[in-house]
């Protein structure tokens, strides 16, 4: 790759890796409402475990200096689906408190 | 090469639109490629937006734990619920945006516009002021 001075791709890798981290923290309130929860809420908080290392094996190429130079494959809708869980269970998680 | 949907502001069918988010090979046969800065930039772009979901997530989440039970009844869990529906909102738009963006930058187009931004805006000034009048006239939380 030729030299870039607005140094794009670096500035992409350093982006998806902002996104890994928000996402790891996301994920880690939900464990600590989870964990609130009873069964319902473990077997939730589980069901987020695995939402978290499908999207975060997924991105991570992105985050890797090789794997970036390649296209972002399916990188975008499964991160950005994986909010979107994140989100659901913490819907259910609340209402699941409520009873 | 012709694309297999009309590009631009029609986008054919839901299906056709989630397809755009998960085949790449169908947007590298549109049009032809644009400077690979300017895909890398559409790509931080969607993540910027990917983060601001996960905020409203975390900023929800974050209410049903930490926040006191409120006044009038059941009023955290619907600023928990709120917030993590908008977060799943801006994320699921964020993608398709994102693919949107990509398909008018192949072709050559004029970006696709969006009031998204400044209703995203409005909701959460609007949600802001709403929440100070209820602590504000309705009693302070932990009350």
């Amino acid at each position: 790759m030729p030299p870039d001075p607005g140094r794009q791709p670096e500035r992409t890798r350093l982006s998806w890796r902002r996104t890994a981290l928000a996402l790891t923290i996301s994920y880690l309130l939900i464990v600590r409402m989870g964990l609130g929860e009873g069964r319902t809420g473990l077997i939730l908080l589980l069901v987020g475990l695995v939402v978290w290392a499908v999207a975060l094996t997924v991105l991570w190429p992105r985050v890797t200096p090789t794997g970036s130079r390649l296209g972002p494959g399916p990188a975008l809708p499964v991160t950005a689906l994986a909010v979107a869980a994140f989100a659901l269970l913490g819907v259910m998680l609340s209402v699941h408190r409520l009873g | 090469m012709t694309p297999r949907t009309k590009p631009g502001t029609d986008n054919g069918p839901v299906f056709t639109r989630i397809r755009d988010w998960f085949d790449p090979t169908y947007l590298r046969d549109v049009g032809t490629r644009p400077d690979y800065r300017y895909t890398l930039a559409n790509e931080r772009t969607f993540l910027a937006w990917l983060r601001t979901a996960l905020a409203l997530v975390a900023g929800g989440l974050a209410a049903a734990q930490f926040l006191p039970e409120l006044q009038p009844a059941y009023l955290r869990e619907l600023i928990a619920i709120v917030l993590l529906a908008l977060g799943a909102l801006v994320a699921i738009r964020a993608v398709d945006h994102w693919a949107r963006v990509q398909k008018s930058m192949r072709c050559d187009e004029d970006l696709p516009p969006s009031r998204f931004p400044a209703i995203m805006a409005l909701a959460v000034g609007v949600g802001a002021l709403a929440l100070i009048g209820v602590v504000l006239f309705l009693g302070a939380p932990g009350r």
